[in-house]
């Protein structure tokens, strides 16, 4: 059995929420495993990040280094694979960090790499079988992944509970001397923040949300319309940010914010999982689509199959005249 | 600068409502309509503004079969230079890493200061890009959402968490992964399309570039898809199938109940 590694991502001394799910994910390829997490980065915040996961890890690689201050990709995967024994299998989250490391270490490893990973089943033989997405969430698919020469994994962020075992007392190994010398065509420069709008749609209780569905920026004023009668605010899917139709500010996802509404309308958003990540506490999501097959109708509490620009304005005249407002 | 950028043919999530086939080993491709990958379109055109502001060539490129042409011709239509078709039965069923192969070899026989792909296909992936500098020996950035030529380096910026931009220096030649929303890409009409429809588009074979057998195709692919299945991921939702005026007035009573009126 191949050993497994996890990549544990931290920041200012906090552990990302996937290293206990990257545990969860470890122990699906074989339940006896006791996977070793790998922490890169410098000085204080590294230490910190370390002894925080010492509860879910019993071995934990550090690397220390200055030039893995911030966690640049090009960087991290000159260290990676200085110091992964060949064949093992290392998991990384899915997120815009392992998009960035994972598919270039695979081929430095020269292992097999495993995208977006939703589930796992059991390692058999030299092979795993692993479940994943494609065309838009619209179908799932069963891939099986030879292992023999070690695999990159990238594991889905919230696809995997985390687990609540905690081990207590792991061991902290240090591996920074054997990194060896760390330069990059890539340098880091700085992070700009995202700017914060007009309106803050993270402190609304309900979103009239809109997705490609809205099919053109003249459209985007019947969800306004309707947002304008609930006193509800509008935000929109990636698609609709894209097209110029909206601000930044109004992208609900893992690339734009993170809302809590109680009601949450998706009208014509299909429903992609970076969209969904931003969906948080549970809101009562109620889901307009045309097309029947919609991934966001796996996850809505109420469907619709209709087309929003028929809907929308119908759902506004139904609350005005509730609330003998004229039209 | 001379880019090259590899775009795929996929069908067009938007347009379509995509179902297993009988045998559940894919999808039904019958009556699908196909497009260009969306990211990738956004990537010629970046391309495109780049050897606007600072000279030199696009190239465009697809490892597919014929009937993948039409996207090239697209791309064509839009402004690139020149397009080839990488079209060979032994790249069949190949997995990422060998169609990342298969562009290696391209790429080695010409010359590009700069390599472009979409973020993602249909697939989801993320994979060609990261896999293709890795093995070139180029740096590379994914996520791509600005570039801006300095001297021998761009200046780039990366969409990471919460719409925050990550900016890098990154020197060339190099691969970025363009990701959507990037720039504005141009409309291209049956007209435009027709003006190009005489260049030719060459259809290079494993020999033409010189790619190595054992690392292509089914046989080299670490990675198999197995089945198709339609997924189940939470409690699918209540479906309301009155009329359009019922169901609005269902969706008022809900929005009520869950506190959303004020």
């Amino acid at each position: 059995m191949p050993r497994i590694f996890t990549y544990i991502q931290h920041r200012g001394g906090v552990v990302d929420d996937s290293a206990a799910e990257l545990l969860t994910a470890a122990k699906k390829i074989d339940p006896n495993t006791v996977p070793t997490a790998i922490l890169t980065g410098c000085v204080v915040d590294l230490e910190v990040a370390c002894s925080a996961v010492r509860s879910l890890y019993s071995e934990i690689w550090r690397v220390s280094h200055e030039a893995l201050i911030y966690p640049n990709a090009e960087v991290v995967r000159h260290a990676l694979s200085a110091i992964l024994p060949r064949n093992s299998i290392l998991l990384v989250p899915h997120d815009h960090f392992g998009i960035d490391l994972s598919p270039g270490l695979s081929v430095k490893l020269d292992s097999a790499f495993v995208p977006d990973v939703l589930a796992i089943d059991r390692m058999e033989g030299e092979s795993i079988s692993l479940v994943r997405q494609e065309f838009g969430g619209q179908v799932s698919v069963h891939v099986r992944c030879d292992v023999s020469t070690g695999a990159v994994i990238n594991i889905r962020p919230g696809a995997f509970k985390a687990d609540q075992s905690t081990a207590t007392s792991g061991v902290i190994v240090d591996k920074s001397s054997e990194v060896g010398v760390l330069t990059a065509r890539r340098r880091y420069v700085e992070t700009i923040v995202a700017e914060a709008g007009d309106v803050d749609i993270t402190k609304h209780n309900v979103l009239v949300s809109i997705g490609r569905g809205i099919q053109e920026k003249d459209n985007v004023a019947i969800a306004e319309e309707l947002a304008s009668v609930l006193g509800a605010a509008v935000s929109c899917s990636r698609p609709v940010v894209d097209a110029k139709w909206m601000e930044k500010s109004r992208q609900v996802g893992s690339s734009g914010k993170t809302v809590k509404p109680k009601v949450y309308l998706a009208c014509g958003i299909s429903g992609a999982f970076q969209h969904l990540a931003g969906l948080k506490g549970n809101p009562f999501v109620i889901a307009i689509n045309k097309n029947p097959k919609a991934p966001i109708f796996q996850v809505a509490d109420v469907g619709i199959v209709d087309d929003v620009l028929e809907f929308l304005p119908e759902l506004t005249q139904k609350v005005r005249e509730s609330r003998g407002i004229a039209a | 600068m001379d880019i090259l950028v590899c775009v795929r043919r996929v069908p067009d999530t938007s347009e379509n409502e995509i179902k297993l086939n009988a045998e559940g080993n894919d999808i039904e491709r019958d009556e699908l309509v196909y497009s260009v990958n969306e990211p990738d379109n956004y990537a010629v055109e970046e391309a495109l503004q780049i050897r606007d502001r600072v000279g030199g060539t696009v190239t465009v490129v697809t490892v597919g079969g014929e009937e993948d042409e039409e996207v090239l011709r697209r791309e064509l239509a839009m402004g690139a230079n020149q397009a080839a078709l990488i079209s060979d039965d032994a790249f069949s069923a190949s997995d990422g890493r060998g169609i990342a192969t298969i562009l290696k070899s391209f790429v080695q026989k010409g010359h590009y200061d700069l390599i472009l792909t979409g973020v993602q296909a249909d697939d989801g992936a993320s994979q060609i890009g990261g896999m293709l500098a890795a093995m070139l020996d180029y740096p590379f950035a994914s996520l791509v959402n600005s570039i801006t030529v300095e001297g021998g380096k761009l200046r780039i910026s990366r969409e990471v968490e919460g719409g925050n931009r990550e900016i890098n220096e990154i020197e060339l030649p190099c691969v970025l992964s363009i990701q959507t929303g990037i720039n504005e890409p141009r409309y291209v009409g049956m007209r435009g399309i027709r003006q190009v429809a005489s260049v030719p588009i060459p259809t290079l074979r494993t020999t033409d570039i010189g790619v190595d057998h054992s690392a292509v195709g089914e046989r080299a692919a670490k990675v198999k898809r197995i089945d198709y299945f339609v997924p189940t991921l939470g409690n699918a939702a209540e479906m309301l199938k009155g009329s359009r005026e019922e169901n609005a007035e269902r969706v008022l009573e809900l929005i009520g109940a869950k506190g959303g009126l004020k």
